[in-house]
């Protein structure tokens, strides 16, 4: 028997902490960005998004790291994939049943979690090769990372496009208005979330130069 | 890795699915009664949107008793329909029957100062998917009192500005009846409506589509009403 880790090792809280920058799932593994498209026109839908990546991520990573021994290799991703379905349609339903307004909300982008690239990433990377509490904060840390980006992304699109921040009028208060300014409303169309991504992988690379591929 | 058999990857994936079934069934059967519950408080709160008063989730079902006083259902022609329960019909089966056969609900409303408001509820196509919502009117039959208006997934910031209050105050004070009788619906126009007009209102810039949805849900819906609105007047 080995020496027991305490629970928030080193190596642990890297795990939670590596995501939010230099291991971030969208700006650097550029994964999930189909749904940091979708759902990144206001700033609330984009944070309940990120609890429910959270709770499906985290769970899903935990079981299927239960359960890794278990798993025969050859059907691996059917399992992964069920699990992450399973999950997935129970947040949807606890969604319907406790937070009516906030599922209204996020309508199929709720379903569409299972199609998010970073869980599927996440279970098969990090969750059958790992126990199950380091598989647990993992995807804590990477939803939180996928988070980060989608409340930044969110932000500049709420505040660009409809001239507000989680539905107060700014702009409208400061007055912009008066002096002809006019809502961007392109910053509410979907490519105009990419080119944010963009600039987020922009700013963090020229910040932090090992992160800058080789050709 | 370890070898495994083909059995073992059978029964594996067996228990797996009836597992996952299980589970998946009993917590869609234990939340049911809670989300049909979501639901109707919805509609309720949707309902009284239509005639100005503001609910939350929370006092939704009592302020619904104290407001809406009466609900009957009407056919086409516009006669009482008896034994139907206005609440539970779905207006999305409604609008699927032949005119002659449906079935429409009528809501009506007591205001604090005694006036009769009286709802009816609408159900059309948006750009992406159904839009809904409830419209009221005065005891003239004609001038429409309040809106409220929703949809399943709009585009946010385009479509799905039709939920924005701006937009359904626009409806108020409008006629679905021209003067000398004739029912002319309400037209949403791109650009500017005419202020004067009767029946015009603004479309949403950059949803023309869900614009045009919203127009063409009040005139079907509303034209099914015109026989009943009719019969009240006279």
């Amino acid at each position: 028997m080995k020496e027991k880790e305490p629970l928030f090792s080193t190596k642990n809280l890297k795990l939670l902490t590596n995501p939010l920058n230099e291991d971030n799932p969208i700006t650097v593994q550029v994964l999930g960005i189909c749904s940091a498209l979708a759902i990144t026109v206001k700033l609330e839908p984009a944070i309940v998004m990120t609890f429910s990546v959270m709770a499906v991520l985290a769970v899903s990573n935990m079981v299927i790291s239960m359960l890794r021994n278990l798993i025969p290799p050859r059907i691996r991703i059917i399992v992964q994939l069920t699990v992450i379905a399973a999950m997935v349609i129970l947040v949807d339903q606890l969604l319907k049943a406790y937070a009516y307004d906030v599922s209204k909300q996020l309508s199929v982008f709720v379903g569409l979690i299972i199609t998010n690239c970073i869980i599927m990433g996440r279970l098969e990377a990090f969750a059958m090769t790992n126990k199950p509490w380091p598989s647990f904060l993992d995807g804590i840390g990477n939803s939180a990372g996928y988070g980060i980006i989608l409340v930044i992304v969110a932000f500049f699109r709420e505040l660009l496009g409809s001239g507000e921040v989680f539905g107060f009028p700014v702009i409208e208060k400061i007055g912009l208005y008066n002096i002809g300014y006019e809502d961007n409303g392109l910053m509410i169309l979907p490519p105009m979330a990419l080119m944010l991504v963009g600039v987020i992988i922009w700013v963090q690379r020229s910040k932090n130069k090992e992160l800058i591929e080789e050709n | 890795m370890k070898n495994f058999s083909n059995t073992y990857i059978f029964v594996f994936s067996a228990i797996m699915v009836i597992l996952v079934a299980a589970i998946l069934s009993s917590a869609a059967m234990l939340l049911q009664p809670k989300q049909q519950k979501n639901i109707e408080i919805e509609k309720k709160r949707k309902i009284l949107a239509s005639i100005g008063i503001e609910t939350t989730t929370k006092n939704a079902e009592d302020l619904y008793g104290k407001y809406i006083k009466e609900t009957y259902v009407v056919d086409v022609k516009g006669e009482q329909k008896e034994g139907l329960d206005a609440f539970s019909i779905s207006m999305k089966d409604e609008m699927r029957k032949p005119e002659e056969n449906r079935e429409l609900p009528v809501y009506v409303g007591v205001l604090d100062d005694g006036r009769k408001e009286y709802i009816v509820p609408v159900r059309g196509t948006g750009l992406w998917g159904p839009i809904f919502g409830f419209v009221s009117f005065n005891d003239d039959f004609n001038t429409i009192y309040g809106t409220n208006f929703d949809h399943d997934s709009e585009t946010p910031g385009l479509g799905a500005e039709i939920t924005t209050q701006w937009f359904q105050d626009e409806f108020k004070g409008k006629k679905i009846f021209s003067s000398d009788g004739t029912f002319t619906s309400i037209e949403v126009v791109k650009g500017k409506a005419d202020p004067n007009s009767n029946n015009q209102v603004d479309a949403i810039s950059g949803s023309t589509l869900t614009s045009k949805g919203l127009e063409a849900m009040l005139h079907t819906c509303l034209s099914s009403y015109q026989a009943y609105f009719k019969k009240q007047l006279n």
